[in-house]
C-alpha cells in the first residue's frame, strides 16, 4: 500500500522539503544497494540531518504503523537495505560526524554515517585505528556497518565489528530510545550490543556508535606468494594458521582476479601466470619480532608449495599490493557489465576442495568466477560476472549461486560471513538453520519489533516461521 | 504436585536410566545425558509451570534453592566435535574447563579464557561470560564462542552460530546467550574458536603503590604492547598491590613485548619462574570470599573505580584487567553495601555484574540489579520470548 500523503507531509515537518525525496527520478537512485540482482523502489526517502530527527520520523512511522528500512551508504550486497514502495527509506548519510575521540581510552563515538576509513584517517594523529576494514571502507559507513556486522581483511586477527562495539544509542521500532553496552565495553545486563550488531537494521537504528580503537602496529611486514594452483594455496593457509602465527591478514586471488587487477589501473605486480597468490601481512611491536615471524612464514610458504615469496619492500609497495586487493572488486567490474559479489565460508582446511567445486560449477553453467577472499578466515567470495540485461545468463547466476551456497553447506560452513543475509540469503536460511532455531530469531525480532516495522522481509524467511508469523507481527 | 508425581512425570520424560535425585532443599537434581532430552524435561516443566534451576560444577554458584527441579548438565560432558587443524571445538556444557583444556592441548589446540574459579564446568562460564586476565589480549568469552545449542524454557533447542570462524547468518542467539546467567535458556553445548598452542608464554611481575603499578600499565600501552593479560591485582587493597604482565606470541615475539615493557615502565619487573602457577592462583583467589562482583571501568577511569569499590565495599580481593577495563572483585556478601557501591557506581556509568553470592542475597541484589531506562523492559520481552512460563529461576534483576 502506498505512503499516505499524510506521512509525506509529517515527514516533511521534521525535516523539511529539502530532505524528502518523493519523485521517481529520485527514488530511482535508491532503489539498489549493491546487489545487482535485486530491486526495489521506496516510498519516499528520507534524509534526517539529527538524532532528533531520526527519534522523531520513527515515533511518527510507529505511530502509524509504516514500515522504515535504514541505509547507509548502498554499498551492502545482500539487497538488506532495499525498501518496498509501502515503506519509508531512512538515509543517514548526513549524520556523519565524529562526536568524540578518547585517545586514552582508545575509543570514539560516532554518527551512524561516518564513513569507515574517515574514522581511521581521524584518529590516525593518535596513532589509533578502527580495525575492521571492509573492502567498501572508503564508501560505507559504520551504521552500515554494525547493521551488517561488516568484517574486512585484517579480522582475521583483530575480530570483526562486533568485536569493536562498545556501547550504542538505539532508537527502537516503537521510537523508545535505549542505551546498550558501556564505554568499558563491559554489557550492562545480557549482551545486547552483541545482539544488535548484526542484525541488518531489524532491532531498530544506532544513532551514536561508541567503538575501540586500537594501536597502529608499530612495524608491518606484507608478503606476496604466488602458487602453481589454487588446491596448494589453500593447503598453505591451513599451515600458515595450524602455525601459532597469527597474521594479521591472509587473502588470496585466483587467476582470474589477478588478470583482471594486473590488467586494470589498480595493477599490483602480482604474477599473471600464477593460479593463485597469497597476501600476508603481519604485524608486531618491532621489526625484528616481525621479520622474525615474516621469515618463518616465508619458509612455511615455501615448504607448502609457494613458487616464490617476496615482502613488500617499503610503504609504497605494500600500499600497492593492498590496492590490488581492496580494488579488486572494481576490476572485477571491468569483466561484465554486472558482478555478483558472492560471500560464503567454509572449514579452513575445505577451501582446497570447495575451490575446486566453485570452479565445476561455474564451467557447468558456463560463467567466469574469480574468487577474491579471506583465506585465513575461510570466508569466500566468488565474484560471478553477468549482464542483467541478459535473462539466461542471469538465471544461470542464480543457479550457480545456489549450487556455491549447497557446495559451502556441505562443507561444513554458512551461506555468509560479513554481507548480511538481507534478501538475497533469505532462501538459504533453512538449509544452515532448523525450524526451531528460526522460530526463535523470529521471537527475537519480535521483541525488539512487536509490530515489524524496522527492515521488514529480510533476514528470517517468511515460510518456515508460518505460526510466528499468523500469530504476530504483521510484518516480517 | 507431590514430589512423588513431579519424579514420575520426569522419569517418564527422561527414560529409566537418567539419574533423578535429591538434591539441597527440596528440588529434584535430574541429570539428562543429551540435549534433546534436556529439552524434553524443559518442556514439561514449562507445560506444568515448574521452576527451574541449573547448577554446573557447583564451584562458582549456589543451587537456586526454590526451584522444584534442577538440571545438572554434568551427564553432557563430552568433546563432540574437534578439528585442530581448523582449530575449532565443540564441548558439551557439563565438560570440566580444565578437562576441556586437557583435550585441546593433546591436539596443540588452546583457549585463551582463563576463568575465575576452580573446577569450572564449559556451561558455566560461558552462561556467566566469566573472562579472566586473557581478557585484555583475547577479549571476553563471547568472541571466542562461534555457536551454541540453548534449550529454550518452552523445551524448544537453538541451535546458533555455526563451526566455522566467521558468520553473520541470522541474529546472535549465541551473543544473547553468552553471560546472561541463563535467563534466556540453558546452554547444551558450545563450539569454540581456538588458537594454536602459544610458541611462548611468559609472565613479568612487580609489586608496589597501585596507583605506580597503573601508570606502568599505561605506559605499557602507549607504547604499543599487545600483552596478553595486564592484570593489577592486590589481596588487600591497603598492602601492596601485584602487576602482571603476561605476554604470548612467538620468541621473538615475547622478546619484543619484554623490551617493550621494560623500556615503557620504571619498574623492577620479574620474571615469573612458573607462571602457569601464578595465574592458576590469581583465578582461585575470588573462591575465598562469599561474594564476586564485575565491574566494567573505562581504562582510564580505574583510580576512581577502585577507590570507589574500596570506600563503598571494604577490604577483598581486587583483580584489574588494565585493558579494555574490568574489575573483579571477591569479599564480604553484605548486601546494603553492595547495593550502595552499584548506586554511586551506575552514576559513574560502571556497569556492575553480581557474579556470584550466597543465594538469598542473590535473590535481592540480582546479578545486573537495574538497568538502563528501556532497557529492563526488553530484557523482559526477550525472557518471555524464550522463557513464556518463566520457569527459570534466575536472578536477573534486583528484587
Amino acid at each position: 500500500m502506498p505512503l499516505s500523503p499524510q506521512v509525506r507531509a509529517a515527514l516533511v515537518r521534521i525535516v523539511s522539503d529539502r530532505w524528502v525525496r518523493a519523485a521517481s527520478a529520485q527514488l530511482e537512485t535508491f532503489a539498489r544497494d549493491a546487489l545487482p540482482t535485486a530491486r526495489s523502489i521506496p516510498g519516499i526517502v528520507v534524509l534526517p540531518g539529527t538524532r532528533d530527527e531520526v527519534i522523531r520520523i520513527i515515533r511518527l512511522l510507529a505511530h502509524h504503523e509504516v514500515p522504515f528500512v535504514a541505509r547507509g551508504a548502498g554499498t551492502g550486497l545482500s539487497g538488506g537495505a532495499l525498501a518496498n514502495n509501502d515503506a519509508v527509506l531512512i538515509a543517514l548519510t548526513r549524520l556523519n560526524r565524529i562526536l568524540e575521540v578518547d585517545p586514552q581510552n582508545r575509543l570514539a563515538v560516532v554518527e551512524p554515517g561516518v564513513v569507515n576509513a574517515r574514522l581511521s584517517e581521524a584518529v590516525a594523529e593518535f596513532g589509533l585505528l578502527y580495525a575492521p576494514d571492509p573492502s567498501s571502507q572508503t564508501a560505507c559507513t559504520l551504521g552500515g556497518n554494525v547493521a551488517e556486522n561488516a568484517g574486512g581483511p585484517h579480522c582475521l586477527k583483530y575480530g570483526v565489528t562486533s568485536n569493536h562495539v562498545l556501547e550504542l544509542e538505539v532508537v527502537l521500532p516503537d521510537g523508545s530510545v535505549v542505551t546498550l553496552g558501556s564505554r568499558s565495553g563491559e554489557p550492562w545486563g545480557p549482551d545486547l550490543v552483541g545482539l544488535f550488531v548484526g542484525s541488518e537494521g531489524m532491532f531498530g537504528i544506532a544513532t551514536r556508535i561508541t567503538v575501540r580503537l586500537l594501536p597502529t602496529p608499530p612495524s608491518i611486514r606484507t608478503l606476496l606468494a604466488d602458487f602453481d594452483d589454487l588446491t596448494t594455496a589453500g593447503r598453505a593457509v591451513s599451515a600458515i594458521i595450524a602455525s601459532g602465527i597469527v597474521p594479521a591478514a591472509l587473502e588470496m586471488m585466483d587467476q582470474v582476479c589477478i588478470e583482471v587487477v594486473e590488467a586494470s589501473i589498480y595493477a599490483a605486480g602480482y604474477p599473471i601466470d600464477a593460479a593463485a597468490v597469497l597476501l600476508v601481512e603481519l604485524d608486531g611491536a618491532t621489526d625484528d619480532q616481525v621479520a622474525a615471524e615474516g621469515a618463518a612464514i616465508e619458509v612455511l610458504l615455501m615448504r607448502h608449495g609457494a613458487r616464490s615469496v617476496r615482502a613488500a619492500s617499503d610503504a609504497a609497495e605494500r600500499a600497492r599490493l593492498w590496492q590490488g586487493r581492496k580494488k579488486a572488486f572494481g576490476a572485477l567490474g571491468r569483466m561484465s557489465p554486472d558482478l555478483v559479489v558472492q560471500d560464503a565460508v567454509v572449514p579452513r582446511s575445505a577451501l582446497p576442495e570447495v575451490l575446486d567445486s566453485i570452479r565445476a560449477i561455474a564451467s557447468h553453467h558456463g560463467l567466469r568466477v574469480g574468487n577474491v577472499f579471506h583465506a585465513g578466515d575461510g570466508n569466500l567470495h566468488p565474484n560471478i560476472g553477468f549482464d542483467r540485461e541478459n535473462p539466461d545468463e542471469f538465471e544461470r547466476v542464480e543457479q550457480a549461486s545456489a549450487a556455491i551456497m549447497q557446495v559451502c553447506i556441505a562443507a561444513g560452513g554458512t551461506i555468509t560471513g560479513e554481507h548480511g543475509v538481507g534478501v538475497d540469503k533469505r532462501r538459504y536460511m533453512t538449509d544452515v538453520f532448523d525450524a526451531d532455531t528460526l522460530d526463535g530469531m523470529a521471537r527475537l525480532r519480535q521483541a525488539f519489533d512487536v509490530a515489524g516495522i524496522a527492515n521488514p522481509g529480510k533476514v528470517i524467511p517468511t515460510h518456515a516461521c508460518r505460526e510466528w508469523t499468523q500469530g504476530a507481527g504483521r510484518h516480517v | 504436585m507431590s514430589d512423588a508425581r513431579v519424579q514420575q512425570r520426569l522419569r517418564a520424560v527422561v527414560g529409566a536410566s537418567v539419574p533423578i535425585e535429591h538434591g539441597p532443599g527440596d528440588a529434584l537434581v535430574v541429570s539428562p545425558p543429551d540435549d534433546h532430552r534436556t529439552a524434553a524435561i524443559l518442556e514439561t516443566a514449562s507445560a506444568e509451570r515448574w521452576p527451574v534451576g541449573v547448577r554446573g560444577a557447583g564451584t562458582w554458584s549456589s543451587q537456586q534453592p526454590n526451584a522444584l527441579i534442577t538440571i545438572d548438565p554434568s551427564e553432557m560432558a563430552d568433546v563432540t566435535y574437534l578439528d585442530p587443524s581448523d582449530l575449532v571445538v565443540t564441548a558439551q556444557a557439563g565438560m570440566q574447563w580444565s578437562s576441556l583444556r586437557a583435550t585441546l592441548a593433546e591436539h596443540g589446540a588452546w583457549l585463551p579464557i582463563d576463568p575465575p574459579g576452580e573446577r569450572r564446568s564449559v556451561g558455566s562460564v560461558v552462561a556467566t561470560g566469566t573472562a579472566g586476565p586473557l581478557r585484555c589480549g583475547y577479549g571476553a568469552v563471547r568472541d571466542h564462542v562461534l555457536g551454541a545449542t540453548l534449550a529454550t524454557g518452552d523445551g524448544k533447542l537453538m541451535r546458533a552460530g555455526s563451526k566455522v570462524v566467521k558468520n553473520v547468518a541470522g541474529f546472535d542467539l549465541v551473543k544473547l546467550a553468552t553471560g546472561s546467567f541463563g535467563a534466556f535458556g540453558l546452554i547444551t553445548d558450545v563450539t569454540f574458536r581456538l588458537r594454536a598452542v602459544p610458541r611462548a608464554d611468559a609472565t613479568l611481575v612487580a609489586r608496589g603503590n597501585r596507583d605506580r603499578l597503573l601508570q606502568a600499565a599505561f605506559a605499557i600501552l602507549e607504547r604499543g604492547a599487545n600483552p596478553a593479560a595486564l592484570e593489577l591485582y592486590a589481596d588487600d587493597p591497603d598492602d601492596d598491590w601485584i602487576l602482571g604482565v603476561r605476554l604470548i606470541a612467538t620468541d621473538e615475539g615475547v622478546q619484543a613485548a619484554r623490551d617493550t615493557v621494560a623500556g615503557a615502565a620504571d619498574l623492577p619487573f620479574e620474571r615469573a619462574t612458573d607462571g602457569a602457577t601464578l595465574w592458576r592462583d590469581h583465578a582461585a583467589h575470588c573462591l575465598e570470599h562469599p561474594a564476586t562482583l564485575r565491574v566494567g571501568v573505562p581504562p582510564r577511569a580505574l583510580p576512581a573505580a577502585l577507590d570507589l569499590i574500596r570506600h563503598d565495599l571494604g577490604p577483598g580481593w581486587t583483580s584489574a584487567t588494565v585493558f579494555p577495563g574490568a574489575i573483579r572483585w571477591s569479599g564480604a556478601s553484605d548486601v546494603d553495601r553492595i547495593k550502595v557501591f552499584r548506586h554511586h557506581a551506575a552514576h559513574q556509568e560502571f556497569p556492575v555484574t553480581v557474579e556470584r553470592a550466597p543465594v538469598d542475597n542473590l535473590a535481592v541484589l540480582g546479578h545486573f540489579g537495574a538497568y538502563r531506562e528501556g532497557v529492563g523492559r526488553l530484557i523482559g520481552s526477550l525472557r518471555t520470548a524464550f522463557d513464556p512460563h518463566g520457569i527459570f529461576v534466575v536472578p536477573e534483576r534486583a528484587a
